[in-house]
């Protein structure tokens, strides 16, 4: 025989659940996080000096002193053009002999497929496959601090030269799949990083004049 | 006119509250997804540069944070003013860093290593000085994937 079963009183499943949400309201924390990724090199040997050796022209040398100074190619810049200038050094749109040398992908195409190296080499073939033979540049940024440099005008300057990256990248997305860089798929963001490679050194510690 | 008489008194029926877990509980997982947990406690004081070309931390259990800042004024005492390391609850030195990393590193199976990213939270404040020398303590250890912690802000104009 079934016996009855008083209703449990569920009024105090509220506060149980008021009680849960305030304990994570205090716990938790809202914010994302979000910030610059950076890839540190390896730290040196001899192996990786001889590997560093590029052309001098290929290298835009960003210095920033003690007193928060910016110098790009030991002159005398302004935080705010830094922008423009590495995106200038970079594209090297009038091909001066100054600025960042570029190589066209079916070239690279060929080194890689003579190295042997196939995995560069397949994703070279679509770039030229795809985007009709884009030219990719050999600039590399080198970014060179003081050790009294204030943290937030490091970033500052990283900034900027990320944004210029982004600027590239964007363009070249928009030229090529329609789409600005964030909204392609991961295959053709790997195309787009093919041909615009991120490369920023930061150099090793030493003091700036 | 029996029909429009007003009662003196009309009695309310009781406001049923049987739905008011649903709400509170739809609110706590609300709450739950879109916040995280907080890492630690800070004994540094850490106020995040800006920066507009940020990209999110992906994959939290494989970051590890290393917070750089000034003392907070209760610690100052013993640890003066100048910007430290914390890592975890405590401040260290920058000697540290390797144990930390090697520590962060067990947690984790030896697959997940090289995607790990270390996190620095470093105060606008601080000099680049400690900062580049953890930086070199990271390289020592092979920690090579790092993040710049900041906050993100919209760009200026139509660049």
């Amino acid at each position: 025989m079934a016996r009855q079963v008083g209703e449990i009183n569920a009024s105090s499943q509220a506060d149980i659940a008021f009680l849960l949400l305030i304990f994570f309201l205090v716990t938790t924390s809202m914010n994302v996080d979000q910030g610059l990724y950076r890839q540190l090199p390896p730290i040196n040997n001899e192996e990786n000096q001889k590997a560093d050796k590029v052309n001098e022209r290929n290298i835009l040398i960003v210095l920033i002193n003690k007193d928060n100074q910016l110098a790009v190619e030991s002159e005398l810049a302004d935080i705010n053009d830094l922008t423009e200038t590495t995106i200038e050094f970079l594209t090297n749109p009038r091909n001066r002999e100054d600025l960042a040398e570029k190589v066209k992908a079916s070239v690279r195409l060929e080194e890689a497929i003579a190295k042997g190296n196939t995995e560069e080499a397949a994703a070279l073939k679509k770039v030229v496959e795809l985007c009709g033979d884009p030219e990719i540049t050999k600039g590399i940024v080198s970014l060179q601090n003081d050790r009294g440099t204030n943290y937030e005008t490091y970033i500052a300057v990283q900034n900027n030269i990320v944004q210029a990256y982004n600027i590239i990248r964007d363009k070249f997305s928009m030229e090529n799949f329609g789409k600005v860089y964030d909204e392609l798929s991961n295959d053709e963001q790997k195309l787009v990083r093919l041909v615009i490679p991120l490369n920023i050194s930061e150099a090793e510690p030493r003091s700036v004049k | 006119m029996a029909k429009f008489r007003k009662n003196g008194k009309r009695s309310v029926a009781a406001l049923s509250t049987a739905s008011l877990p649903d709400i509170v509980f739809m609110l706590l997982f609300f709450f739950m997804s879109v916040t995280s947990m907080k890492e630690t406690d800070y004994k540094v004081k850490i106020k995040l540069p800006a920066a507009t070309e940020v990209k999110k931390l992906e994959k939290k259990s494989l970051v590890s944070y290393l917070y750089i800042g000034a003392p907070l004024s209760s610690f100052q005492a013993k640890y003066g003013t100048e910007p430290t390391l914390q890592l975890n609850d405590k401040i260290s030195s920058i000697y540290d860093v390797a144990e930390y990393v090697d520590s962060e590193r067990l947690k984790h199976d030896e697959a997940e290593v090289p995607l790990m990213t270390y996190s620095l939270k470093v105060d606008s404040d601080a000099k680049m000085g400690i900062v580049t020398d953890i930086k070199q303590e990271l390289r020592k250890v092979q920690a090579l994937k790092i993040n710049y912690s900041t906050l993100k802000v919209e760009r200026k104009g139509n660049n």
